[in-house]
């Protein structure tokens, strides 16, 4: 027994590479089984062993002089977890993984930070390269906390939702880059300009600032319609922050762990930029949505308003419907109300479908989960390409709070803001009803001919009571 | 040299398992991700445990809060991640 001891202790090295394997290998494997929801639960479960098993050796690889500290952290952080993943509304997941992609960079800022400090105390002689990657994580991390910050402010209405511009904001976020490198440089190199080690903390703290402002640089000025895109972006920045960090402390897992959530972020933010048919630039730096000189042609037209029981003669006698959700329906919380009218027409022997642009609501898959929350099954939800080409043997369409990502200008008027998006098609249906407070415009702000179409009839007023309406029609004639 | 191999190996890596995940999924992907971003934790426990921490107690305080958000991210994220994928059912529908 004793020598089995002596022989784990002499080959730790060893056990510890070989567990960080394992680690990395169940978070891909984890990854892998989300290709399927049939199998994603099992997948995330899977990735969830993996963390604990690196966390576990890692606590157990060290000399532990400090375990009430890290009791103290994991107690304070696991109950402010699993408080939040229990009381979160599947309508405010945007908010929520804005706020875990701060946290994720605020750690990996304190990680470089505490390395920092610890720097002159190593045994081992401090490399220009560890400093880099030190520099690195304080910045991704700092940018990805406050921008995460903002975003979560954004969402939730605390701050300005609209894009936020300002005259001289160019010449300030050249200034500011331009003192990112000077800081960066002067830590990375501190022999250049002879500074004390006083003087070098300050800059230290100097580009911590930095790097907090020009988060929050780069995320006012985006609007509330494109966090999908600064969502999924600020998610790969989180990943890459916890990238730089494994940098810093010379650990391959949380590289590997790191460099997936960065491509993971980077591949959202992609396919979100071609849903809106627009570059990562233009959405980052045009301040979409605050200029209102491009709104295209105006729309006009005789809108055609229909009442919940002729809307149900309609509906009653359709095959096919097709339900189009917008952020609008989780603003009036109507998917568990839509739910039940896609059953009841089903039963009436209509085929139901709920098609979902990719940037619908405010973050990928939003809509996804809000139907899946009201239990809709996950085979009847469908993608633009997949329900684009059938449109024209839809009876009926129903767009709920939806708006841009319906808009037929994005096909029709070269000279739209969205033109060229793809977008779905229910104008091509027999039949569209649009669910709307009033005719104001959409997030956007432009104008949308789908309302003036001779096929579209309006329902107006809020989407749950109307969507009730027509699921107490559908009742009283049974 | 050899880390910079590792992180370009694991980014294609990502690439390629990322873009297999259907647009249903990609809520509990983002939040999943975020708590695999969580293992900055294993770099944090790393910075808490190394023998210079007695010294300071700025670093102390930096990593327990280290450790502390980086578990809100493992905690959080998996039990989010796991809520809204048991929500993810495909109904039969024999009975018409």
């Amino acid at each position: 027994m004793e020598k089995l001891i002596n022989e784990i202790a002499r080959n730790k090295d060893i056990i510890i590479a070989v567990t960080y394997i394992v680690s990395a290998a169940l978070f891909i494997i984890g990854l892998k089984y989300l290709s399927s929801p049939s199998t994603a639960r099992k997948g995330n479960l899977l990735s969830a062993v993996g963390m604990f098993i690196a966390v576990v050796i890692t606590l157990w690889s060290k000399d532990v002089i400090s375990f009430k500290w890290i009791v103290l952290g994991v107690v304070i952080g696991g109950i402010i977890g699993a408080f939040g993943a229990r009381v979160v509304a599947m309508t405010q997941m945007p908010e929520m993984v804005a706020l875990f992609n701060g946290f994720g960079g605020i750690a990996s800022l304190f990680v470089g930070w505490s390395a920092y400090i610890l720097a002159p105390q190593s045994l081992t002689p401090v490399t220009t390269l560890t400093m880099i990657t030190i520099v690195l994580s304080v910045l991704i991390g700092g940018v990805t906390f406050t921008g995460s910050l903002i975003a979560f402010g954004k969402l939730s209405g605390l701050v300005y939702q609209k894009a936020w511009l300002f005259p001289g904001q160019k010449i300030v976020n050249v200034l500011l880059l331009l003192s990112t490198v000077t800081t960066g440089v002067l830590i990375t190199a501190p022999g250049i300009a002879g500074l004390t080690a006083g003087t070098m903390s300050l800059v230290f703290y100097a580009l911590i600032g930095i790097s907090f402002i020009l988060g929050v640089m780069a995320v006012m000025p985006i609007g509330g319609a494109d966090m999908p895109v600064v969502i999924s972006l600020l998610n790969s920045y989180s990943g890459l922050a916890a990238c730089a960090a494994g940098f810093v402390i010379n650990n391959n897992l949380l590289i590997v762990a790191g460099a997936l959530v960065g491509a993971s972020g980077i591949v959202l933010t992609n396919i979100m930029c071609k849903a809106m048919n627009r570059s990562l630039a233009n959405v980052l730096f045009s301040g979409f949505g605050a200029v209102t000189s491009a709104t295209g042609k105006a729309a006009e037209g005789e809108v055609k308003p229909i009442n919940a029981s002729d809307a149900y003669l309609i509906l009653e006698g359709a095959s096919s419907v097709c339900f189009v959700p917008g952020y609008g329906m989780a603003v009036a919380q109507a998917q568990h109300v839509v739910r039940e009218l896609g059953e009841l027409l089903e039963s009436n022997g209509c085929e139901v479908r709920y098609a979902i642009h990719p940037v619908a609501g405010r973050m990928p898959g939003h809509m996804n989960v809000l139907l899946a929350e009201a239990n809709v099954s996950y085979d009847l939800l469908v993608e633009p390409d997949d329900v684009n080409p059938t449109m024209e043997t839809v009876d009926v369409c129903v767009v709920i709070g939806a708006n841009d990502v319906v808009n037929p200008a994005a096909r029709e008027d070269e000279t739209s803001p969205i033109f060229g998006m793809p977008i779905i098609n229910v104008d091509f249906a027999k039949t569209v009803f649009v669910l709307k407070r009033s005719m104001s415009a959409g997030f956007a702000g432009i104008d949308n001919p789908l309302f003036f179409k001779p096929n579209t009839r309006m329902l107006f007023g809020d989407a749950k009571a109307s969507i009730s309406a027509l699921v107490s029609e559908f009742k009283d004639t049974q | 040299m050899d880390l910079l191999f590792i992180l370009v190996l694991a980014i294609f890596l990502g690439l390629e398992l990322i873009s297999k995940v259907p647009s249903t999924l990609h809520t509990p992907l983002m939040s999943g991700s975020n708590a695999i971003s969580g293992i900055t934790l294993v770099g944090a426990l790393t910075s808490l445990n190394s023998k210079a921490l007695n010294d300071s107690g700025v670093t102390i305080i930096l990593a327990v809060a280290a450790v502390a958000f980086a578990t809100i991210n493992v905690i959080g994220g998996y039990m989010v991640t796991d809520r809204m994928l048991a929500m993810f059912k495909k109904k039969e529908r024999g009975t018409k």
